[in-house]
């Protein structure tokens, strides 16, 4: 029996900087997981990854992760999606940083 | 040290050239990321987690003060000023960008380094013994042939392709400091009983899923079959190792499914047909090699400062009971210069650090740097006599935590603080197991312990090894980490044993502090480090102070 198909976001790493971005509805690249687009059908998601996959000199290894509704939009479900949303947690650097100076 | 020949130079440089073009074409799309990555990853550059990771090879562990310079300006102008010193001897940048990867390669080419190697199925950085050549208890400098070794992997075609990533690890002292039975080849230098020098060849060894003990092939073989020899193994593993599994695909699993006896015969048949193929020009090399692994015109100089300080001071005398070693000249001493101060990144170092570092290789250690497998920095060759200056601009640098050996001087690999493969973190593991313990002033009570941190089952963090190993993993969506007890990465080396069900993340701690307090209620005496104890009382005590003695029943 095949698994329920439970919320995903499209995510990958910039071609360029490696920085962690996701998909919004708008077929943006975003830093922010909550500006995602949360899609709730299967098929759906097939054809925002098959768009993701074909924007290669914008980012690279694109992939469909686990999220779920939240106040502010999309949050993640697994703890890997969460560090990958905000970067190491040994310095102050990566993502949480980077969204926080005048460049994001 | 070893510098570049005219060849090495040429070579190193036009690959900075290739790979630039193939950055180029990726950026312009005329490559694509399939085929983009295998390029990439010849030339040590990752995608990981947050980032691109590049990885620089650091030969044998040794640096000079102008190659640490140039980490350090590499760490300023292309990264967030700091570098990261893994249990491979490499050093990791983890934030380049990839545009200005061929800019970092071309600088790192200026100081005769490169990364080629540092990832991929092929031979990668050969790494030795981080005392080689001022060892005490050393036969001989195992560095001139490692050095062989690495000019004659670099770029070899028949084994740019193996079934996986090669790892030779070599040591010229019978205390094996470069943990050589958990390599896919370990060379032991030994004497035979006319008082010859050769090497034990261990082969099989490795961490990872399977972890194994590598078993030796070759009691004594003499240093002249060094090449064709290990040719012999790197070309019967090729022909025999797996590659329907990368699972199953290192040499120590060809070794168990092939067996020792038969995978002996075919390299003794495969080195008998290269032996006549190697008609000299290897030994030849290798004198030239020698000669640059002299060693240095050690000084003779009073060493009362040093008595002087160490009975005056005792911060002074703690680091130097701690971060200090035998060197083979008696007015000398190995100075382990810990990256593991409480609370710190083990193994980070930042461009500041580095640039110290330097100035003091350069005005008191020869000029010579190494970098431990287990993630700290050597000066090599100190006089005595200078070791209160070195001292005292360490303290000022935050590099002079002494605690060389003990709780807090964790190997921890960066876990998923930082890699893609990880299924957990360690980073924070060590930093908040060091804090407490330095908090409770057990420390220096517990003695010596070597603590191993992995963040997923490949086992970077060497944790199989570790007195106290600690695995973290992903247990339905939470991270966990599980214990092992006894492991040990010297010459007698075990794999250790899980103790049972792992603890949470907020768990751990308060679990290693509940072993830690059961040894020292538990031990014969102060000198009964954690290690003889565990091997003398067995796991049971342990699981005991662990899960409780109903628990512990339930945890075998």
């Amino acid at each position: 029996m095949s698994r329920r198909f439970t919320p995903k976001v499209v995510t990958a790493n910039r071609l360029r900087e490696g920085d962690v971005v996701y998909l919004a509805a708008d077929d943006r690249w975003t830093p922010h997981h909550h500006e995602a687009e949360l899609i709730e059908d299967e098929a759906h998601a097939q054809l925002r990854l098959l768009h993701a996959a074909s924007q290669r000199l914008e980012v690279v290894g694109a992939y469909l992760a686990d999220a779920k509704a939240g106040a502010n939009g999309p949050e993640p479900t697994h703890f890997r999606e969460a560090f990958r949303t905000r970067g190491p947690s040994n310095y102050f650097h990566g993502k949480q940083a980077d969204l926080t100076s005048p460049r994001a | 040290m070893y510098s570049y020949s005219d060849f090495d130079e040429a070579f190193v440089r036009a690959r900075v050239a290739q790979f630039t073009h193939q950055v180029e074409r990726r950026l312009d799309g005329s490559l694509t990321e399939d085929e983009f990555r295998p390029l990439r990853l010849m030339n040590g550059l990752y995608l990981q987690l947050h980032a691109y990771m590049l990885r620089v090879a650091i030969p044998y562990g040794t640096l000079s003060p102008r190659q640490m310079r140039q980490l350090a300006y590499i760490a300023d102008t292309w990264d967030k000023g700091y570098g990261h010193f893994t249990t491979r001897q490499n050093i990791q940048f983890n934030w380049p960008k990839l545009p200005d990867v061929p800019a970092i390669l071309s600088a790192l080419a200026d100081v005769e380094m490169h990364a080629i190697q540092t990832s991929g199925n092929t031979v990668r950085n050969v790494t030795a013994d981080h005392f080689a050549g001022a060892a005490a208890d050393e036969i001989e400098d195992p560095r001139p042939y490692a050095e062989l070794l690495r000019q004659w992997s670099t770029d070899h075609p028949e084994f740019q392709f193996l079934p996986r990533k090669f790892k030779i690890a070599i040591t010229g002292a019978p205390h094996d400091r470069a943990v050589t039975k958990a390599h896919d080849i370990g060379l032991r230098m030994v004497k035979n009983a006319a008082g010859e020098t050769g090497f034990e060849v261990i082969v099989g060894g490795g961490l990872g899923r399977t972890p194994m003990i590598g078993m030796t092939v070759r009691d004594f073989l003499p240093v002249e079959d060094l090449l064709p020899y290990v040719e012999a193994v790197l070309s019967v593993y090729n022909t025999l190792g797996r590659r329907d599994n990368k699972y199953k695909a290192r040499i120590k699993i060809t070794l168990h499914e092939t067996g020792k006896e038969e995978i002996t015969r075919l390299v003794e048949e495969r080195f008998a047909e290269l032996r006549p193929l190697f008609g000299g020009n290897d030994q030849k090399l290798l004198a030239d090699i020698r000669e640059a692994f002299a060693p240095p015109a050690f000084g003779n100089a009073p060493t009362d400062a040093f008595d002087a300080f160490y009975k005056a001071d005792p911060a002074f005398r703690a680091w130097a009971d701690t971060n200090l070693a035998a060197h083979r000249n008696d007015q000398y001493a190995i100075v382990t210069i810990s990256t593991k101060a409480h609370g710190a990144t083990p193994g980070d170092a930042t461009s500041d650090q580095m640039r110290l570092i330097a100035d003091l290789a350069e005005a008191h250690g020869h000029g010579d740097i190494r970098i431990s497998h287990e993630q700290n920095v050597i000066l090599p060759h100190v006089h005595k006599s200078d070791l209160p200056a070195i001292h005292a601009q360490l303290l000022k640098a935050g590099l002079a935590t002494a605690n060389v050996g003990l709780v807090s001087d964790i190997i921890a690999c960066p876990g998923m603080d930082y890699c893609a493969l990880a299924t957990a973190r360690s980073i924070p593991i060590a930093q908040e197991i060091a804090t407490h313990f330095d908090a409770v002033k057990l420390e220096h009570e517990i003695g010596p312990l070597k603590i191993k941190i992995s963040g997923c089952i490949n086992a970077c963090g060497h944790h199989h090894v570790g007195h106290i190993g600690i695995l973290g993993l992903d247990r339905a969506g939470v991270e966990n980490y599980q214990i092992t007890l006894g492991g040990d990465g010297s010459e007698d080396a075990v794999i250790g044993e899980k103790t049972g069900p792992g603890f949470a993340y907020d768990e751990i701690v308060p679990a290693i502090d509940r072993i830690l307090r059961a040894y020292l209620d538990l031990r014969a005496s102060p000198e009964e480090t954690f290690l003889m104890a565990y091997r003398r009382v067995g796991m049971e005590p342990f699981k005991t102070a662990l899960y409780g003695a109903e628990g512990s029943r339930n945890a075998a």
